[in-house]
C-alpha cells in the first residue's frame, strides 16, 4: 500500500470518527455511530499495517499483541456490569495513558524519529516526547486511582495533604526544571534521566490529585481523564507527525472536555475548585455556620412500603429520581418492575435524571437502559424540571444533594445555586434512604423535613421489592 | 370515643352540592370516624341514600336529629342562622363561612361555644394546604362550566371547520382574569377549539396561560398586580385607563367574554360597560362569574342570563350547582385533606392544633372565642421571596447548541487577546511542519467541540466509552515502531530494536483492550437502550 493510499483511508477513519460521536446525538443514530467507529478503526489499523512503514517483520508481533489484547478487551465487556461501568472506563483511560506513555519513551530512544530535523524541528520534537509522556503518565497514574476510588478499593474520602498546591506546585517546577534539562541533553541516555524523573513527578501527580477528589465529584474527573486520554493521543501525534492522531486525539480531548464542563455546572462550582479537591475549602466554613442557624424545621415522617404503594396507586404523575444509591443497591431492575406495573394502570412514570447523579455522566441512563427502562421516559432535569407541580409523587432512590432545596433556599449553603431537581414542588415526595445521613457535600438537607415529604428508610432494592408488592396486592 | 361527622342536606334554596359523598365517606371512616348522613342530602349531586348506606354511613332522617347526632358537621353553603340553631353546645363545624361578610353568624356560632373552621379562610400560600383549597377546586369548577354556558347559548361552533357547506371561523373567547376559574375556563375553552385570549393584573401568569393553549393580552401599563394569596389587587387609575381601551377593544373582536376578576372584600371590578356590550357582534355571550359579588359587566343580572343589546349576558352565580357532583366530589376531598390534618392519629379525634399554621388559618372560632382573623402565617412569602432573588440564575442552557450565556466583552476581549498573543508566538518560531499539524489539531478541536455538544446527556457514557475506545488510536503510533522498513533508509547500527520492540508490543496489546472492549462494551450498552 503506498504513502497516499494510506493517507487517504486516515481521512477517512477521520470522516467515520466524527460521524461516529455526531451518531450520538440520539439513541436511534447511536448505534449506527458505534459500528461507524468500529469500521473507521479497522480502517485506520489495517492501513497502518500494511502502510509503507511497516514491515512483514512486525506482523506476527502485531498479531500476537492484538489477539491478547483484544481478548482480553472482549472479556471485560462482556463481563462487565452496568453499575460497574465507570471502574471499566477508568481503568481503560489508564491503558491509553499508559500507551501513550511507552509509545513516547519507544520513540525517544529510535534514532529514526528524530532524523534529518533541523535545530528546531528537533526542539519541537522533543517538547512533544516530553509532553506526550507527561500526559500519558498523569492519564495512567489518575485513573488508576479513579478506577480504585469507584471500584471501592481505596476510599472515596478526599484524601487532603496538607500543602498540597505547594507540591503540585513544586512537583511543576521540577518538571519544568528537568524539561530544560532533557532538551539540551547531548546523547539519549543523558536524555533519559530528566524524563524517567518528569515521568515519576507526574505519576505522583496523577495519584495525587485524584487522591484528593471527593466520590461524588467523580463525574467530573473520570470526564477530564476522558479528556486527558485524548490529549495524550494528539500529543502522540505531535510527536509522530499524523494527523489521524492529532484529529482523533483533539476529538476525545473536547468531548472530554465539555463532559467536564456540562458536569461542573451541574454542580455550579468551578473545574479548579473540583480538581484542587475537597468540598467547601475555603468559603465553605462560614457557609457551614450560617447553615446551623437556619437548622430546618418541621419534622420528619417516615412512611412504610405498604404506604408508598398506596400513594402510587392513587397518583397519576410520578417521577422517579434515581441517584448513586441506586446503583449501590442494585435497584434499577425493582424500580423498573414497579415503574411497568404502574405504566400498564395508566400512571404517568417518568424519570428525572440530574446531569451528575451517579459516578459518570449518563451513569442513570445506562443503568436504566440495562433494566429495560424506554429512553423516552427517562428526562433530563430541565425538561422535567417544571413538571414536578403536576407531579402526584416524586420519589428519589438514593439521592440526595441533587435534590437539595437549599441550594435555592439558603442562599449561605456551600450548594447554593447548584441546579436541583424540585421534587419538593410534588404533592408528595418520597425520600429512599438507608438513614438521615448527609449527602457528599455534607449539607443538611431541609427537604427531609418539608410537609409534603415522607421518609423510606431501608435499602433501596429491598424496599422497592416490598412496595412492588403491596402494589400487586 | 370516635366521633361523627354529619353531613345535612344543604338548605339553601339552588344549592344542589353536598359536602361529602360516599366515596369519601368510606375514607372518613377508614380514619376512625362514624359519619351519619341526612336523607337525600346526596340527591341534587347524584348520590343516593343507597350509596351512603353501602360506603357505611348512617342516614338519618330530619336535619335537626342530624345536627344533634353529630360531633362535627360538615357543610358547603355558608349556614343559616337556622342551621346554627340547630347545632350542639361546643359542636364542630366546616364549611365556607366568609367571617368577613357574616359577623352575625360569627356571634351566633361563637354564642353555641362551637369550634369552627372556615375552609375559605385557608392560608393559600403555604404548599402543603393545596390540596384542602376548596376555593380552588370550586373555581376550576365554575370555570369549566362558565365556558360550557356560554356554549350552549352561543350559536356557532367554539372549533372552526372547512366544510363542504363552507367555512366556520373558529371562536373568539376573550378571559378576564386568569385566576383559578379563569385558568379553568381557558383550558376548557381551548379544548373546545376556540381562539382563547386572555389577561390579568398579574402579569407573572402568562405563561399559565400559554401552557393551557391561551393568548396572554398584556395591558400596555407598567405596574406588579400580585396581591398576595394569589389575588390581584386594586390597580391604579392609569392603569384602569389602559385596561379599559384594551377590553373596549376586545369587545370589538370577541364572540365570547368570560370576566373571572375578584379582589379579596371589595366589589368585583367594573370591566365592560354597557357601551363595551353595544359595541360587541350580536349574538356574543358574556359570562359574568363575579356576578354574586356585583358583576364585572356593568349590565349583569345577578343569577339570570338576560339579552341586552343582542349579547346574551350570563350571571349565573350557581354554576358550581350546575355541576353539583363534581364539585362535591372536589369538595369533600378538600374536607378529606383537612381531616386527616386534624387527626393525624387516625383514631376518630380531632385535635385543632392551632400551633399549626394551615389549621391556625382556617379556624375561625375555637371553643366559643373568635380567633379570627389568624396571624399571618410565619413562613412562605416573605421568606421566599429574597431566596428566590439572591438565587443565581442558573444557566438553563444545555447539552444542545450553544452553552451557557455568552461572556461578558471584556473576558472575551481577554481571551482572544491570549489567544492572538500564543498564535503569534507560534507563528514566530514554530517550523512550518508543525504548523500543518497544528492546523489540523485547532480545527479538529473545534469539530469535536461542535460534534459532542450534539450528544444528547443520556448518551454520556455511552460517548465516553465510544471515545476511549476510539483513544485506541494511539496503536498507530506503537504500529509504526513495531518494525519499521529499516531497509530504505540504509540501517541504523545503534537503534535499541529490542527494546523499541517490546515497548511497541506491550502497546499494541494495552490499546488493543480498549479498541475491542470499547467498542464491544458501547455496543452492548447502545443496544440496551429501547423506546
Amino acid at each position: 500500500m503506498s504513502a497516499s493510499l494510506a493517507t487517504v483511508s486516515y481521512i477517512g477513519a477521520t470522516i467515520l470518527f466524527i460521524l461516529s460521536l455526531g451518531g450520538l446525538s440520539n439513541p436511534e443514530s447511536s448505534r449506527r455511530g458505534n459500528l461507524y467507529g468500529m469500521i473507521g478503526m479497522t480502517i485506520a489499523v489495517l492501513a497502518t499495517v500494511f502502510g509503507p512503514r511497516v514491515s512483514a517483520a512486525g506482523i506476527p508481533w502485531i498479531i500476537g499483541a492484538m489477539v491478547v489484547g483484544g481478548s482480553v478487551g472482549l472479556y471485560a465487556a462482556r463481563k462487565v456490569q452496568m453499575t460497574q461501568m465507570p471502574e471499566l472506563v477508568a481503568l481503560m483511560h489508564s491503558l491509553v495513558g499508559l500507551a501513550a506513555c511507552l509509545v513516547g519513551f519507544a520513540n525517544y530512544i529510535d534514532p529514526m524519529a528524530s532524523l534529518n530535523l533541523s535545530h528546531a524541528e528537533k526542539a519541537i520534537h522533543e517538547i512533544e516526547v516530553y509532553l506526550g509522556i507527561f500526559i500519558g503518565a498523569v492519564t495512567f497514574s489518575g485513573s488508576l486511582i479513579a478506577f480504585g476510588k469507584l471500584s471501592g478499593k481505596i476510599g472515596g474520602k478526599p484524601l487532603l495533604l496538607p500543602g498540597r498546591h505547594f507540591m503540585n506546585l513544586t512537583g511543576l517546577l521540577v518538571v519544568i526544571a528537568f524539561g530544560w534539562q532533557f532538551l539540551h541533553a547531548e546523547t539519549i541516555s543523558a536524555g533519559m534521566i530528566g524524563l524517567t524523573v518528569m515521568t515519576v513527578i507526574a505519576l505522583l501527580f496523577g495519584i495525587h490529585m485524584v487522591m484528593a477528589i471527593g466520590g461524588a465529584d467523580m463525574p467530573v474527573v473520570v470526564s477530564m481523564l476522558n479528556s486527558y486520554s485524548g490529549w495524550a493521543a494528539a500529543a502522540t501525534g505531535f510527536m509522530l507527525n499524523n494527523d489521524l492522531l492529532i484529529v482523533t486525539g483533539a476529538l476525545v480531548g473536547s468531548s472530554g472536555a465539555i463532559l467536564s464542563y456540562i458536569m461542573c455546572r451541574a454542580m455550579n462550582r468551578n473545574f479548579f475548585s473540583v480538581i484542587a479537591g475537597g468540598f467547601g475549602t475555603g468559603g465553605g466554613k462560614p457557609a457551614k455556620k450560617a447553615d446551623g442557624d437556619a437548622q430546618p424545621a418541621g419534622e420528619v415522617v417516615a412512611i412504610s412500603a405498604t404506604e408508598t404503594a398506596e400513594l402510587l396507586r392513587e397518583a397519576k404523575n410520578v417521577i422517579i429520581v434515581p441517584g448513586y444509591g441506586m446503583a449501590v443497591a442494585q435497584a434499577q431492575h425493582s424500580v423498573y418492575e414497579i415503574t411497568k406495573l404502574l405504566r400498564e394502570n395508566g400512571v404517568n412514570v417518568r424519570f428525572g435524571i440530574h446531569p451528575v447523579a451517579g459516578r459518570m455522566p449518563g451513569h442513570m441512563n445506562v443503568l436504566l437502559a440495562e433494566a429495560k427502562v424506554p429512553y423516552d421516559i427517562v428526562m433530563e432535569m430541565d425538561e422535567i424540571n417544571a413538571d414536578f407541580p403536576d407531579t402526584d409523587v416524586a420519589i428519589v432512590i438514593g439521592a440526595n444533594d441533587i435534590v437539595n432545596p437549599a441550594a435555592q433556599e439558603e442562599p449561605g449553603s456551600p450548594i447554593a445555586g447548584m441546579p436541583v431537581l424540585e421534587v419538593w414542588k410534588a404533592k408528595t415526595s418520597i425520600m429512599m434512604k438507608r438513614s438521615m445521613a448527609t449527602g457528599y457535600a455534607g449539607v443538611e438537607n431541609p427537604l427531609f423535613y418539608k410537609e409534603n415529604n415522607r421518609m423510606l428508610f431501608g435499602d433501596a432494592k429491598k424496599m422497592l421489592e416490598e412496595v412492588f408488592v403491596a402494589l400487586k396486592t | 370515643m370516635a366521633l361523627t361527622i354529619g353531613i345535612p342536606r344543604e338548605t339553601v334554596a339552588g344549592e344542589k352540592r353536598v359536602a361529602t359523598v360516599p366515596e369519601v365517606v368510606e375514607k372518613l371512616i377508614k380514619l376512625g370516624f362514624k359519619v351519619a348522613v341526612e336523607s337525600s342530602a346526596g340527591d341534587g349531586a347524584n348520590c343516593s341514600d343507597d350509596a351512603y348506606r353501602a360506603a357505611g354511613a348512617e342516614i338519618i332522617d330530619g336535619a335537626p336529629q342530624l345536627w344533634t347526632a353529630s360531633d362535627i358537621v360538615f357543610k358547603v353553603a355558608v349556614p343559616t342562622s337556622a342551621e346554627v340553631e340547630l347545632m350542639r353546645e361546643g359542636g364542630n363545624l366546616i364549611g365556607f363561612i366568609w367571617p368577613a361578610q357574616n359577623p352575625e353568624l360569627m356571634q351566633q356560632l361563637a354564642a353555641k361555644k362551637a369550634t369552627v373552621l372556615a375552609i375559605d379562610c385557608l392560608p393559600r400560600m403555604l404548599s402543603r394546604a393545596q390540596k384542602m383549597d376548596a376555593l380552588t377546586s370550586q373555581a376550576g369548577v365554575a370555570g369549566y362550566r362558565a365556558v360550557i354556558e356560554a356554549a350552549n347559548v352561543f350559536g356557532r361552533f367554539f372549533n372552526g371547520q372547512i366544510t363542504a357547506a363552507g367555512k366556520v371561523p373558529p371562536a373568539k373567547v376573550f378571559i378576564a382574569g386568569a385566576g383559578v376559574a379563569g385558568l379553568a375556563a381557558i383550558g376548557t375553552a381551548a379544548g373546545l377549539g376556540a381562539i382563547v385570549r386572555a389577561n390579568d393584573t398579574r402579569a407573572e401568569v402568562a405563561d399559565q396561560v400559554k401552557s393551557l393553549g391561551g393568548e396572554f393580552v398584556k395591558v400596555e401599563y407598567e405596574e406588579e398586580g400580585g396581591g398576595g394569596g394569589g389575588y390581584a389587587k386594586v390597580m391604579s387609575e392609569g392603569f384602569q385607563q389602559a385596561q379599559r381601551e384594551m377590553y373596549a377593544k376586545q369587545a370589538k373582536e370577541v364572540d365570547i367574554i368570560i370576566t373571572t376578576a375578584l379582589i379579596p372584600g371589595k366589589p368585583a371590578p367594573r370591566l365592560i360597560t354597557a357601551e363595551m356590550v353595544q359595541s360587541m357582534k350580536p349574538g356574543s355571550v358574556i359570562v359574568d362569574m363575579a356576578a354574586e359579588r356585583g358583576g364585572n359587566c356593568e349590565l349583569t343580572e345577578p343569577g339570570q342570563a338576560v339579552v341586552k343589546h343582542g349579547v346574551t349576558i350570563v350571571g349565573y352565580s350557581d354554576l358550581n350547582s350546575r355541576l353539583a357532583k363534581q364539585s362535591s366530589t372536589l369538595y369533600s376531598n378538600n374536607l378529606f385533606r383537612l381531616t386527616e390534618e386534624l387527626c393525624k392519629t387516625k383514631d376518630g379525634i380531632i385535635n385543632v392544633n392551632m400551633e399549626d399554621d394551615a389549621i391556625r388559618g382556617l379556624t375561625v372560632i375555637k371553643d366559643g372565642e373568635i380567633t379570627w382573623p389568624a396571624p399571618a402565617p410565619k413562613l412562605p412569602p416573605a421568606a421566599a421571596k429574597p431566596a428566590a432573588a439572591a438565587k443565581p440564575v442558573p444557566a438553563p442552557a444545555h447539552g444542545h447548541g450553544a452553552g451557557g450565556t455568552p461572556a461578558s466583552a471584556g473576558k472575551t476581549a481577554v481571551i482572544f487577546g491570549v489567544a492572538a498573543l500564543l498564535f503569534l508566538l507560534i507563528g514566530a518560531y514554530a517550523p512550518a511542519a508543525f504548523l500543518g499539524h497544528f492546523t489540523v489539531f485547532v480545527l479538529a478541536c473545534f469539530v469535536g467541540y461542535m460534534v459532542v455538544w450534539n450528544v444528547t446527556p443520556a448518551l454520556h457514557t455511552p460517548l465516553m466509552s465510544v471515545t476511549n475506545a476510539i483513544s485506541s488510536i494511539i496503536a498507530i503510533g506503537a504500529l509504526v515502531q513495531i518494525a519499521p522498513p529499516l531497509g530504505l533508509l540504509g540501517g541504523f547500527a545503534d537503534r535499541p530494536d529490542g527494546w523499541i520492540r517490546w515497548l511497541a508490543v506491550v502497546a499494541i496489546a494495552l490499546t488493543a483492550v480498549n479498541m475491542f472492549g470499547g467498542f464491544a462494551v458501547t455496543r452492548r450498552m447502545l443496544s440496551m437502550f429501547r423506546k
